[in-house]
């Protein structure tokens, strides 16, 4: 069968799964469809967490930012598995115990102020309808170029989909279908890693064959003969980093940070039944996170390799078909500067911004360009959102292997989504109706507009992903650097220092995520020709400005709390509560 | 939450009832919890020392000193940034969910009575 019939099968089944779990997985109250009835096994939580976090970034965007920065990428790799460690450490085992349903439910109570609870509201809804823009972009990508329906039409499913689980089944549908994703994204992930290693170094565990020796009889190591092709072609060596040191470790802090402090990841903490669970529950996540995050380097690195054996000096009207298919779709572009027929591949963008292509085709077939040529010798345009769709045709894997990526990156992309839509219908009905606006309602009145909510919420999100904001790669900084700079210092101080009181939490929390706002939309939207690191604060970069916002957010609290009123005694009587595991009388005798 | 905290009675491990004027108090001094929190601050203190180590250390600040050492095949620096450090943040956490278990049924709050 070819690849597009096996795609349909493939995403076919995986939708038939879904939908299944759906049926058997309805919630009946409130308690089910926010948390699940609090009774998830933590390994099976790990799992759902893990395919709650991989979203269609980790699993179609990220081994391609990686394979095209080399070491600079790895600030993904530690940013986005090393915020576990403090969401395990920090907050999971604390906001379990506390044993309420969402993030600004605790804020709330442990601030004592509807005003925190309406400002932690504001951040979540925000964060979080900016990463589902995200999602819903990569589901079409996956529509349009696997099963060659229009990009619409795929978002119209994929919200179709997570439609029928998110709405019915709440966070119960929503856990088991994620223990279902995960799978679907693992192996998919996996499969094609297992083979491109083997072709290339013989060694069929991807982790290690990218510390082997390549089998092309050169006895250089994957690493040595990628750093020394990139070097003969003009590019920097691939294990040696170009951003400054103090970016790298800010961005590497605001991605940490903001990872821990993502509601969507913080919720998934409430559903398991007690706090220990909530610790163990974190390490199997991470543990499944980190077996497709270790892939990645690998992965990137083989596809860099194996893509530029293919591309590089080869004539256009011998170049493999994936080739044409992508450029078609117009996330790949040739433009032949020096007219030899070949694609000559270097550093450097081989023309001004993105492919613009004319109506007619040059001589060999090729897709004219519009643009503004550079100086360069680059020749060739790849957006990198495509490396891992297209490494299984790049190293020429058998056609179920393409269709298998696929269905797992829809499983990415549909997993993250549902979780997301999840934590903003609970904060609008939960937060907003019930905790705000009318507490009068009853546990079905509120699972009706939390049913409602969701579905407005999953309206607006595909209307993002038919008609996508051009800045959907540029906001994913918002994300992280709002969630580090707003949430997870609120938070964390919530727990951790008990004088931390009202007024100094809101303090906190409006001037970080005022100041991590303020500098990301500068940068990206009112002067994006300012966007270079002599203009930065202290060099760092609109990625990394989360960690300046969370710095920021504590000594803002910090100094507010000096000067006002000290936290009610049966505040701080909570926190001792929820900082102990045990729910009984505690004496020892 | 669902525990009036005033008809609790909080002891010293050393067997010191608390006198009756510190219940009376509008906050409680919970000397088990602290003892327990003190604890608690004092591992999270080594892991989270590990955590930037391994991350910001051996992966950032360090890695050019590192990549001198070959792991296999790996220059040591560029390993631990896009494998090593997420090796042990699992490991991390596991270490730590591992110990609260043992120090919490040292200071008698662990949660096993939850079903």
């Amino acid at each position: 069968m070819d690849a597009q019939t096996l795609s349909y099968l493939f995403v076919g089944l995986s939708f038939a799964l879904y939908i299944g779990i759906a049926i058997w997985a309805r919630a009946g109250s409130t308690n089910e469809f926010y948390v699940a009835g609090g009774g998830v096994s933590p390994v099976l939580n790990g799992m759902a967490t893990a395919a709650d976090w991989m979203s269609a970034a980790s699993f179609i965007s990220m081994a391609g930012i990686i394979a095209f920065s080399g070491y600079d990428g790895s600030v993904y790799l530690m940013g986005w598995t090393g915020g576990f460690v403090l969401l395990a450490l920090l907050l999971a085992p604390y906001l379990r115990k506390f044993g309420q349903f969402t993030v600004p439910d605790f804020i709330g109570e442990r601030y004592y102020t509807r005003t925190a609870r309406l400002v932690a509201v504001v951040c979540l809804i925000f964060i979080s309808f900016t990463y589902i823009a995200g999602q819903m972009r990569g589901v079409g990508i996956v529509f349009s170029r696997f099963l060659e329906v229009d990009i619409n039409t795929g978002v119209i499913i994929g919200m179709g989909i997570v439609f029928f689980y998110a709405v019915m089944g709440g966070m119960k549908g929503i856990t088991y279908t994620q223990v279902a994703q995960y799978c679907v994204l693992m192996f998919a992930y996996f499969v094609p890693a297992v083979f491109i290693s083997i072709l290339i170094t013989d060694n069929p565990i991807p982790q290690l064959g990218l510390g082997s020796t390549v089998n092309d009889g050169s006895g250089m190591s994957v690493l040595e003969k990628l750093d020394s092709t990139l070097l003969e072609l003009g590019f920097s060596a691939y294990t040696q980093g170009q951003r400054a040191t103090v970016d790298v470790l800010a961005i590497t802090m605001a991605l940490m940070v903001g990872t821990a402090g993502l509601p969507h990841v913080i919720v998934r903490f409430f559903t398991v039944p007690k706090v220990s669970d909530a610790r163990k529950s974190a390490g199997y996540a991470l543990l499944f996170i980190a077996l497709l995050y270790t892939t990645a380097p690998s992965v990137a690195a083989f596809a860099r390799i194996n893509f530029i054996d293919t591309i590089h000096d080869t004539s256009y009207s011998e170049v493999p078909a994936w080739f044409k298919t992508w450029e078609n779709v117009g996330l790949y572009a040739w433009s032949d500067k020096n007219n030899d027929g070949n694609i000559q591949y270097g550093p450097g963008a081989p023309f001004e911004g993105l492919p613009e292509f004319a109506e007619e085709r040059g001589e060999l077939g090729e897709r004219i360009i519009t643009n503004q040529l550079t100086a360069n010798n680059n020749e060739v345009y790849i957006d990198r959102d495509t490396i891992v769709l297209a490494n299984p045709e790049i190293a020429q894997l058998p056609n179920w292997v393409i269709a298998l990526v696929a269905a797992g990156a829809v499983a990415a992309a549909l997993s993250t989504a549902a979780g997301l839509l999840l934590v903003i219908s609970t904060a609008v009905s939960h937060d907003l109706m019930k905790k705000t606006l009318m507490p009068g309602i009853t546990d079905k009145q509120e699972l009706t507009y939390a049913r409602m909510a969701a579905t407005v919420a999953i309206l607006i999100a595909g209307y993002f992903g038919i008609n996508p904001p051009g800045f959907v790669a540029q906001v994913v900084a918002f994300a992280f650097g709002l969630a580090a700079a707003s949430l997870f210092p609120a938070i964390f101080m919530g727990i951790f220092f008990k004088w931390m009181n009202r007024e100094g939490a809101i303090a906190g929390m409006v001037t970080g995520f005022l100041v991590a706002f303020g500098y990301i939309v500068f940068f990206k939207f009112i002067a994006p020709e300012l966007n270079t690191s002599e203009y930065w604060f202290l060099g760092i970069s609109p990625e990394g400005i989360g960690a300046i916002g969370m710095l920021v957010n504590f000594a803002v609290a910090a100094g507010v709390a000096r000067f006002t009123s000290p936290t009610p005694c049966e505040v701080r009587n909570m926190i001792d509560d929820i900082r102990i595991p045990a729910s009984r009388d505690i004496t020892v005798d | 939450m669902e525990n009036n905290d005033n008809d609790h009675r909080y002891h010293h491990e050393g067997g010191n009832p608390p006198k009756h004027d510190e219940v009376e108090q509008p906050c409680i001094d919970h000397k088990i919890i602290d003892a327990y929190w003190k604890a608690n601050l004092r591992l999270l203190a080594v892991l989270l020392s590990i955590w930037a180590l391994v991350s910001f250390g051996c992966s950032v600040l360090f890695v050019d000193t590192l990549n001198q050492i070959t792991f296999f095949g790996f220059p040591l620096g560029f390993w631990f940034a896009q494998q090593g450090s997420i090796i042990c943040f699992v490991l991390l956490i596991f270490v730590y969910s591992h110990l609260m278990g043992k120090m919490e049924d040292r200071f008698n709050v662990d949660d096993d009575e939850v079903a």
